[in-house]
């Protein structure tokens, strides 16, 4: 398995290579990897869908227990039947879409890596490794969706879905990590046989929920929805595949994968099936006032995620048959209907319904297929969608809600359902003719191909629910951590629950009819609901920056001298706290005499500094630093150092050069603050000083070790064959040491170097 | 600064000077000076020189620029860090040899002379540098 | 002694302190030469004051006789000294072409990162 994603990746690298070498076949060329990579997994799908799951392991990082763990079970393969499957025909779909343009080289790239990270996401069995493909399949997301990324739109939408996606998944990383350490395994497969253990835990519920606001905010679910729609920015294909089809359900693949773990709790009923059900009507209703062809379809995608956590929410056998069918289904009339939008707005130039009208005559083939998957999304026999809704309704039916909540909202969210599945098949297709920006003909294979095969499988799936049957089994046996069998049927029989069918769709086509005031009553009603969360990002977003901004000017404001003065005052802080508030020694003051010529001499090192800073003249403080300087020297000599004197009077006397010739080029003294900051400075100086001072009594308190001298004596002459121990520890027992020393003298020349004799070229402003 | 006391002074100091700083440099090992301390008074010598004659007078009696005494410095002391370990040792070992002069005594020479050797001319070269460009503006 | 040079080296950093915090940059160099300086002395004390006998093993003799001053701190001051000069040198070079540049030596003028 991993080298089948790496696969991908690596053609992904090679994409644009391809596409510059062979420009109107790179589609289909491409279209071959993901291609055989899912005849692969169909070949073997019988052998997984009979027997026990596919497990295959690579070492990582050994020393962490990382491992690259891959486990193919009935769910994963079913997910990564869907994505190869559904990214084979959006990539030949692409190529047609976005031919002559330029950049499809680079559109090709993030799309097989996305298609990469896709496939790994589902078919990992370590908690890491799925948060390593669920992030990069926000990044790619995020590349997409701002593929146009010279329009401001694109670009703010990209950012909004890797901001919430991406916070959503570190929170869900969190959740993970504390799952892995409850659990004790990083595996999934061993956490869901350890789901007694773990729904028993203290810490069930901290990561549960943490889990659940990765899963939510990458499904689209309310309040986090909002992302969804405005990741239509992004071209079509992109939205027919990620947004529709694949990456908006990995969050709620982790919830059927995370179902036998943590699932059947109050809690996880609580939440989940409540957030799904409420999401379920909010993006049907809301759908409800859009024209544009790509938001309604985005709307309608919250609503049927919703409806797929909804019923992993309840997680019965019934409702988890109900969900993979569901799942399947949408996939299959999701991805057909985005497709077919795009062509609509490719022949046309439009996208807004209600400007379009009658193209069912300039399109026929594309007008039968928009209208068989609209079919299947609406719940019309004999489709694959009718299948589903009725195992929908029977789930609805036998849940632990109250009978009327639970088939009343069913029944509201399917009716929103099949007016939207009408207005984007019924509206553009039939009616009067209205004139569009372009004049729309018949697409090109490349655009008709997908929606086609995508439509005619829905068909071939509702004719026969045998062939897929076993799959969506092995699925819901893994969802459940229970083995499961059940028999997908077109024909049920005359029961309460096709009636409550019938009823929907009258409903829904009597809400259709009346569209028009509809959309307006709607717009006005649901206002809040459609850009309330919306508001709340951009406002959090704005807070962010403001705050971002406020603080930067307020810590890196520019002025050197406060900047040192916040340096000066916490260094004190830190010094003088433990200094006062613990301090338990006594101070003895040190004292081996002090002889009248060396008193005089710190008496003249002390008045040369108070010269310094006194003085307003340049050249009295260059002596006085001198006067500084040189008694420094002269106590080095008193105090057994003829090394450091002798060193010491060379430097300040090259030092005093260097000064008196660059100052001669300066300009002299400017006084520039005011009396207040400089008894401020007076006073903390002073202090600062005070306490040097109390440092340097303080250590002379403690006896001086011994063994270091003790050893560079001992050894100068035998190892170092020197008797000058200060020159045998330079050039010997640390060598390096004065190595680095004189390379960063070296460097500090050249850098006066550079800044003296390499002046930018040109003159005037540098 | 063309004064004659200073250019007559500045010509007999500079190769005193020089001399002063190759003692310095030979005793440092056993009595006070070394490496640092003999590149200060070797470019204090030229710096001297150059503020009598000139700071092209003093680059033609150099002969070379003052940054190559970097780069020259750094290389010797590298090497001497290097030098053992193509004997199999550390980094850095110090390794000694004595020669024999007959009457004159004995001749110690080691990679930490070297070493101490790189060191003065990286000081003399980061001084003359430093200063010249400054002289220079 | 000691405690004298301690007051010493306090009255040092105070005067560096306050040089440091001042606007006019040729001040605050200063302040950065006090600074060097007041360090050096301050390690120097640290390392034990021992009059007048300094770190020589006498010729013929195995190892020095102590008492004898802190060969160690001497290495640390010698090599700092140096490249303090460094520092500065190449500190006062850059304040230099800054004026030159943009005729200014306060730093309160000097905020922007990219001039």
């Amino acid at each position: 398995m991993l080298w089948g994603i790496l696969a991908i990746f690596v053609l992904a690298a090679l994409a644009p290579w391809l596409h510059r070498a062979f420009p109107r076949a790179s589609g289909w060329l491409l279209a071959l990897g993901p291609a055989a990579l899912g005849g692969q997994y169909l070949f073997r799908a019988g052998e997984i869908v009979g027997g026990p799951p596919l497990v295959e392991t690579h070492p990582w990082v050994p020393a962490l227990g990382l491992e690259l763990a891959f486990r193919m079970d009935g769910l994963g393969l079913l997910f990564a039947l869907l994505i190869t499957g559904i990214g084979t025909l959006i990539v030949v779909y692409a190529g047609a879409y976005l031919a002559g343009d330029t950049r499809l080289g680079r559109f090709y790239l993030f799309l097989l890596a996305f298609l990469g990270a896709m496939l790994g996401l589902v078919l990992s069995d370590n908690i890491f490794l799925l948060f390593v493909f669920w992030e990069l399949t926000s990044v790619t997301s995020y590349l997409l969706i701002g593929f146009d990324h010279e329009r401001e739109a694109a670009r703010d939408a990209a950012l909004q879905a890797l901001l919430v996606t991406g916070l959503g998944g570190l929170a869900m990383f969190a959740g993970l990590i504390l799952l892995g350490q409850m659990g004790g395994t990083a595996s999934f497969a061993e956490l869901a046989a350890r789901g007694a253990m773990l729904k028993a835990h203290p810490l069930y519920l901290p990561a549960l929920l943490l889990i659940l606001a990765g899963a939510f905010t990458k499904s689209a679910q309310f309040p986090f929805h909002f992302w969804l729609p405005g990741a239509m920015e992004a071209p079509t294909p992109v939205s027919a595949f990620l947004h529709s089809a694949t990456m908006v359900k990995a969050g709620v693949y982790l919830l059927a994968r995370l179902s036998p773990a943590l699932g059947g709790t109050e809690a996880w009923t609580g939440i989940v099936a409540t957030t799904g059900a409420v999401t379920f009507l909010v993006g049907g209703f809301v759908a409800l006032q859009q024209s544009d062809l790509k938001r309604l379809l985005a709307y309608s995608t919250v609503s049927a995620l919703g409806l797929l956590t909804w019923l992993l929410g309840w997680g019965n056998p019934l409702a988890v048959q109900a969900g993979m069918t569901f799942l399947v289904a949408h996939a299959l009339y999701k991805g057909a209907l985005f497709m077919a939008a795009g062509t609509v707005d490719h022949e046309t130039g439009t996208r807004d319904v209600t400007r379009l009208g009658g193209l069912f005559g300039k399109m026929p083939l594309s007008g039968t297929m928009a209208l068989l998957a609209a079919a299947s999304m609406a719940g019309l026999a004999p489709l694959f969608g009718f299948v589903a809704k009725e195992l929908f309704y029977e789930a609805a039916r036998d849940s632990v809600w109250p009978l009327w909540i639970s088939v009343g909202a069913a029944m509201l969210g399917s009716v929103g359902t099949v007016t939207v599945a009408m207005m984007v098949s019924v509206e553009p297709f039939f009616g009067r003719y209205v004139a569009t920006p372009k004049a729309p003909h018949e697409a090109p294979l490349g655009l008709w191909l997908g929606p086609a095969s995508l439509a005619l499988l829905s068909l071939a799936f509702g004719l026969l629910p045998g062939g897929p049957q076993g799959l969506l089994a092995s699925a819901v046996t893994a969802a459940l951590g229970e083995p499961s069998s059940f028999k997908l049927a077109l024909w049920h029989g005359l029961n309460p629950t096709l009636a409550l069918s019938l009823a929907t769709l009258a409903a829904g086509g009597l809400l259709y009819a009346a569209r028009g005031p509809l959309r307006r009553a709607f717009a006005a009603a649901a206002g809040p609901l459609s850009y309330g969360p919306t508001r709340a990002y951009e406002w959090t977003l704005q807070a962010l920056k403001g705050l971002a901004a406020g603080q930067t000017r307020l810590l890196q404001h520019g002025y050197l001298n406060y900047y040192l003065l916040v340096f000066l005052v916490a260094i004190l802080a830190m010094i003088a706290w433990p200094l006062l508030f613990h301090w338990d020694f006594h101070l003895r003051l040190p004292n081996s005499g002090i002889r009248v010529y060396e008193g005089l001499w710190a008496a003249l090192i002390a008045c040369g500094a108070g010269v310094a800073v006194a003085t307003n003249s340049r050249m009295f403080a260059v002596v006085a630093l001198g006067v500084v300087g040189y008694g420094i020297a002269f106590l080095y000599l008193l105090f057994g150092a003829p090394d450091l004197a002798m060193t010491q009077i060379l430097v300040e006397t090259l030092m005093l050069i260097v000064l008196l010739l660059g100052l001669y080029h300066l300009p002299g003294f400017a006084k520039y603050s005011r009396p207040a900051s400089r008894l401020r400075d007076v006073l903390l100086s002073v202090a600062a000083g005070a306490l040097v001072t109390l440092l340097v009594l303080i250590t002379q308190q403690n006896p001086h070790p011994a063994r270091l001298v003790e050893y560079f004596s001992k050894n100068s002459v035998p190892l170092g064959q020197g008797r000058n121990i200060v020159n045998v520890i330079l050039v010997d027992f640390r060598a390096l040491d004065t190595m680095g020393e004189i390379t960063v003298l070296g460097i500090a020349a050249l850098g006066v170097y550079a800044l003296l004799k390499l002046r930018l070229k040109g003159g005037g402003e540098p | 600064m063309k004064s004659l006391i200073l250019r007559a002074t500045a010509r007999f100091l500079l190769p005193l000077m020089l001399l002063f700083s190759v003692f310095l440099f030979l005793r440092g090992h056993n009595e006070p000076g070394g490496g640092f301390v003999a590149g200060l008074v070797a470019a204090g010598g030229y710096i001297l020189f150059a503020m009598a004659y000139g700071v092209g007078e003093m680059r033609s009696l150099l002969g070379l620029e003052p940054r190559s005494f970097i780069a020259l410095g750094l290389t010797g002391a590298l090497a001497s860090a290097l030098w053992p370990t193509l004997a199999g040792k550390p980094f850095f070992t110090g390794l000694w040899v004595q020669i024999s002069l007959g009457p004159l005594g004995k001749l110690k020479l080691g990679t930490p002379l070297l070493f101490d050797l790189g060191v003065y001319a990286a000081v003399f070269g980061v001084m003359l540098t430093i200063v010249v460009g400054l002289m220079e503006e | 002694m000691e405690t004298l040079l301690a007051v010493v080296i306090g009255a040092l950093y105070a005067a560096a302190f306050y040089l440091l915090l001042r606007r006019s940059i040729v001040r605050m160099l200063f302040g950065l030469l006090l600074l060097s300086n007041a360090i050096n002395l301050l390690i120097f004390t640290s390392g034990g004051l021992t009059r007048a006998r300094p770190p020589i093993v006498p010729a013929g003799a195995a190892e020095a006789t102590p008492p004898f001053a802190d060969p160690l701190a001497q290495a640390l001051i010698l090599t700092a000294i140096v490249i303090g000069f460094g520092l500065l040198s190449f500190t006062f070079v850059l304040i230099y072409r800054y004026y030159q540049e943009r005729g200014s030596d306060d730093t309160a003028q000097m905020r922007a990162t990219d001039p």
